[in-house]
């Protein structure tokens, strides 16, 4: 790669006396150096920065890049197998050369469609070496060139793109037989119908085409599918399948009549070709689990959803249910309590009364027997009317404790003097509290 | 769209973005570059967008707008990327949009959109639409989607003028592979033509765009170049010579309709005058005489006249001149002579220009080769050179990852120490006084390199010294013996006058090379008659010499290695 500078200047002659180690003497040195930015650019840039990054040398780095070069150069031609040939096929006459499988007689039976015109050309060049007419004759077998034709046509169809089309449309060899639905139901349903949607995807105008997928596709990509198919654009055509037209010009009228018949024929193959396909789409379809699965998703999915709305309902109507029964239970406990409570009042109420009437009992008693705080003898009935008024009057002032209260006073006194006492004092506090008046207790004064 | 595309998927583009023209390019199978011309016809397409009625207008559709619909015209926005406002220049914009602060960028206020009101749109984002539009065109003729490009920036774009591109590119669906100089790509067209040589040659790109002027001296050696310096002038511009044209043709104008008032007060009128001067100027580098005309012009007048070549190199000649001398300016701060010059090639639109070639011609002596339109009839079109790098570039880079072509162009990678001398031998005889250096390798070149020479030996065979030596470029200047002798002794007193005429034809330059220090000598013995002799010459980094001499056919040979400064290895 370095250029190689041309010089026409003469050397010098060696000095006589002169001599190094070696025939070579170094003697000084390069002054420094200055450091640039080089531009990013170029091949030669290019090869700079790769012997730069991987550290190599000049010599190092031509010998990589050779090699690889050398690599490329080998792996060029993978595909240049010779197919075996059918020895029925190289029997066939050139005339009938309509029928004949182009691909299989060029080799290339594997690839069909696929080929590129390079691999095409390719095969014709090698099945050409190979059958040429002038080998054959020098072998000393027998001289028909018939098979040779036969290349040659094949050659003529597949180069002309459209031509090569027309014999795609028809091409058997490529063709997948859907599979029935006994063989789909064994579980290969994908690979069995993803070779079909392969092998007619090539009429697409549109690529490239959707792939079947797997049972793990989305839907997004299932449904993209099928609508892929189901409006499917397809460049297949039956032109090749069509009836010789004659030829010659005498008869006109015979040429147009087939012609016409041959329209009619084409737009009847494709109709019939859309309506199979469309069939195919449609068994597949029918055929297609994850369609199934997918409804029942979604059936699954708008159940669930009534489903939850009814199991809420229900959580709810117990709850309420739950909710009354406890109510009403705290009810009748309530009651229970409360009736409860009125019996034991209306006892206590009883006892209380029956209480107060012995206290008063004990009381008047009281009074009685502090002679009804007479100071001697027997008293007169006035001070004992008084006496008895003030005593009931004191009695219906007070209320049941203090009556009690009295009357654990009074207790077993007997003495005259001390009931007295406790009763004035009684009546004092009475007084004091503002229930009594003082002018009413004239007895204990 | 992804703009971090896989390297396989990639369809890349050469793109040139110019403040006043911008142009796509792609590689062909046979790795010819070829320049796209856009929906208009256009290989060159104004960089300019027009808005009319919300309907976006891009190119030569968007330019005519200038006259009508200036104000929602945006053009020679280019320059306004990525800078701050205080630092823009908004004299090329005088006619169109003008720009507006926005935070610290540059905006146009336009009305983009069927409203009636105008929306502020930041710089980038009208960058982004000049390159989608630009994208567009090329995915339409290509028939594949462009996702990717090579951009060319001068070489004064700053870091974020370069990232305020790159987004910009990236918003238009565009994955900058890289950016690349504009001189260096122009270099890269020239020689990546088929059967180019790659000689070691110092070059000058010099650019005289519409806005501004580039001038950058390279080294090439051995397709490595190297800028060792740039000038910028945005003073020497196309837009100076449409100017000398727009002031001839309004003084015309005003001689002829002097009632009706100067063409250049009004905004129409101008834009119009402008318009058509750019037409005349193009014209008049194809034909010799051009017309100019241009309906109501002014005041309802049609005006038309007609300009030759000869006018039109005399109006502009100041500007010629001052284009010659930024050249010249440029050699002389890569401290070079224009002996040292093995090229110039014209760049730019305004480079088609034969009077500019005829101008730089003069400046330079003859062992110089002037690439241009009118000086050679291989010169590539000059306002395709950098947009044809570009798509060389993006065809070499284009299967490679984004990270790989981010390390390959580092610095780290990128620097390199360069020889301060060239490295030859002596020929003819080994002292020093009387030998005759001849360089191998030349000054400037970085290393490592590796160069071979061969060189011839005496008629009759034998041993021969082949001494290696470093040597700097003198330049020798001679004055004609006889006449100057005798002057020299009148003229002293005498008028400078005569001196100056004489002067130029009078010194004779010539190009030497004085030998520096020696590096190493070594012998090859019993040499066959009319036998060569090949040296090859390894410079490492580290500055070490690794030489290898053997006589051409014959085995063996002498190796010798000299070691280098290592405390100066500057990898």
């Amino acid at each position: 790669m370095a250029s190689t500078v041309e010089i026409a200047l003469p050397l010098p002659v060696l000095p006589g006396g002169w001599a190094g180690e070696k025939d070579f003497k170094p003697v000084g040195q390069l002054s420094a150096a200055t450091d640039r930015n080089i531009e990013p650019v170029g091949p030669h840039f290019l090869a700079y920065a790769r012997r730069k990054r991987h550290q190599r040398t000049f010599s190092e780095d031509e010998r990589i890049q050779a090699q690889s070069n050398v690599k490329k150069v080998e792996e060029e031609d993978p595909d240049d197998v010779d197919e075996p040939e059918d020895p029925v096929m190289l029997q066939r006459e050139a005339k009938d050369w309509k029928s004949q499988d182009h691909y299989a007689v060029l080799g290339i039976a594997r690839l069909r469609h696929r080929a590129t015109e390079d691999q095409i050309k390719k095969a014709h060049r090698r099945k050409v070496l190979k059958h040429h007419p002038d080998k054959k004759a020098a072998a000393g077998g027998d001289e028909g060139d018939q098979f040779f034709k036969c290349i040659q046509k094949a050659t003529d169809v597949l180069t002309d793109p459209v031509r090569r089309r027309q014999f795609d449309s028809v091409d058997e060899g490529a063709e997948v037989e859907p599979p029935t639905k006994k063989e789909t139901q064994k579980g290969n349903f994908y690979k069995l119908w993803g070779k079909v949607f392969e092998a007619e995807g090539r009429f697409s105008n549109h690529q490239p085409v959707p792939k079947l997928g797997n049972a793990k596709s989305s839907k997004e990509d299932v449904e993209n599918f099928y609508n892929f198919w189901y409006n499917f654009d397809s460049w297949r055509t039956f032109e090749y399948l069509d009836e010789d037209v004659p030829d010659d010009n005498e008869n006109r009228d015979q040429k147009r009549h087939v012609e016409r018949k041959n329209q009619a024929a084409r737009r009847k193959k494709k109709t019939e070709d859309t309506a199979r396909l469309r069939k195919l789409v449609d068994d597949a379809l029918a055929l297609d689990e994850r369609i199934k699965l997918f409804r029942q998703q979604e059936n699954a999915h708008k159940n669930k959803r009534r489903l939850d709305k009814e199991a809420e309902q229900k959580r709810l109507a117990e709850e309420a249910a739950k909710k009354k029964e406890e109510d009403a239970k705290l009810q009748a406990e309530k009651e229970a309590t409360e009736k409860a409570q009125k019996a034991d009042s209306k006892k206590a109420k009883e006892a209380a009364k029956n209480a107060a009437k012995k206290n008063k009992r004990v009381v008047r008693g009281a009074v009685k027997d502090a002679n009804y705080f007479h100071a001697g003898g027997d008293a007169p009935a006035s001070q004992i009317d008084s006496a008895l008024n003030d005593t009931d009057l004191i009695i219906a002032k007070i209320d049941h404790e203090e009556l009690a209260a009295l009357t654990s006073k009074l207790g077993n006194e007997k003495d005259a003097g001390k009931i007295k006492q406790i009763f004035k004092d009684e009546a004092e506090r009475l007084i004091a509290a503002g229930k009594l008046a003082q002018a009413d207790v004239k007895s204990l004064a | 769209m992804s703009a971090q595309a896989d390297p396989a998927q990639r369809v890349a583009i050469g793109l040139s973005f110019g403040n006043s023209y911008s142009s796509i390019a792609y590689t062909t199978g046979e790795g010819k570059a070829e320049v796209i011309a856009n929906e208009d016809g256009d290989r060159q397409i104004p960089s300019a967008l027009s808005y009319v009625e919300g309907e976006e207008l891009h190119g030569g559709q968007a330019k005519s707008q200038l006259v009508r619909n200036a104000g929602n015209t945006v053009a020679y926005f280019r320059d306004f990327l990525g800078q701050d406002f205080k630092s823009v220049d908004p004299s090329p914009c005088h006619q169109s949009a003008h720009p507006t602060q926005q935070g610290d960028g540059v905006a146009f206020s336009i009305r983009d959109t069927e409203e009636d009101k105008e929306n502020t749109i930041p710089v980038g984002d009208i960058t982004t639409r000049h390159l989608t539009r630009l994208r567009t065109s090329a995915s339409d003729y290509l028939g594949k989607n462009v996702n990717a490009a090579v951009i060319t920036v001068p070489t004064n774009f700053s870091e974020a003028q370069k990232e305020a591109l790159k987004s910009a590119a990236q918003g238009a669906g565009l994955e900058v592979l890289q950016f690349i100089h504009e001189p260096t790509a122009a270099i890269l067209a020239y020689d990546a033509r088929p059967g180019a040589q790659l000689a070691d040659k110092v070059v000058v790109v010099a650019d005289l765009g519409g806005t501004r002027s580039d001038i950058a001296v390279v080294a090439s050696r051995g397709g490595i170049y190297t800028i060792l310096a740039t000038m910028h002038d945005y003073d020497v511009s196309g837009f100076k010579l449409d100017q000398v044209l727009i002031d001839y043709f309004a003084k015309e104008f005003l001689k002829k309709h002097k009632s009706v008032g100067d063409p250049r007060e009004n905004d129409r009128a101008m834009a119009k005058l402008k318009l058509e001067c750019e037409a005349v100027k193009k014209a008049l580098s194809i034909g010799t005489t051009a017309n100019f005309s241009v309906e109501s012009l002014l005041g309802g007048v049609d005006f038309t006249a007609t300009i030759n070549r000869t006018r039109y190199d005399l109006l502009g000649n100041k500007l010629f001149a001052a284009f010659t001398r930024l050249v010249t300016h440029a050699v002389e701060k890569a401290q070079l002579d224009p002996l040292d010059i093995s090229e110039i090639i014209l760049a730019g639109g305004n480079s088609h220009t034969p009077k500019v070639a005829a101008a730089v011609r003069s400046g330079f002596p003859d062992t110089t080769t002037i690439l241009a339109p009118s000086t050679s009839p291989t010169a590539i079109n000059p306002s395709e050179l950098p947009v044809r790098g570009a798509a060389i570039q993006a065809s070499l880079i284009q299967e490679f990852e984004l990270e790989d072509i981010e390390q390959s162009t580092h610095p780290v990678v990128t620097v390199t120490p360069h020889l301060s001398n060239a490295v030859g031998v002596l020929c003819i005889s080994g002292d020093e006084s009387s030998g005759v250096f001849h360089p191998i390798v030349d000054a400037e070149t970085s290393l490592p390199v590796r160069r071979t020479a061969t060189i011839t030996t005496p008629r009759e065979g034998g041993d021969v010294l082949v001494k290696l030596a470093e040597g700097s470029r003198h330049i020798k200047i001679t004055k004609p013996e006889a006449r100057p002798k005798k002057q020299d002794d009148r003229t002293e007193d005498d008028s400078d006058s005569e001196e100056d005429e004489s002067e130029e034809e009078d010194e004779l330059r010539e190009k030497t090379w004085k030998v520096g220090n020696t590096l190493s000598e070594a012998a090859i013995r019993g040499i066959k008659k009319g036998g060569k002799v090949e040296v090859q010459i390894n410079i490492g980094a580290d500055l070490s010499v690794n030489a290898i001499y053997r006589e051409v056919g014959g085995k063996g040979g002498v190796r010798g290695i000299i070691s280098g400064q290592k405390a100066n290895g500057s990898t």
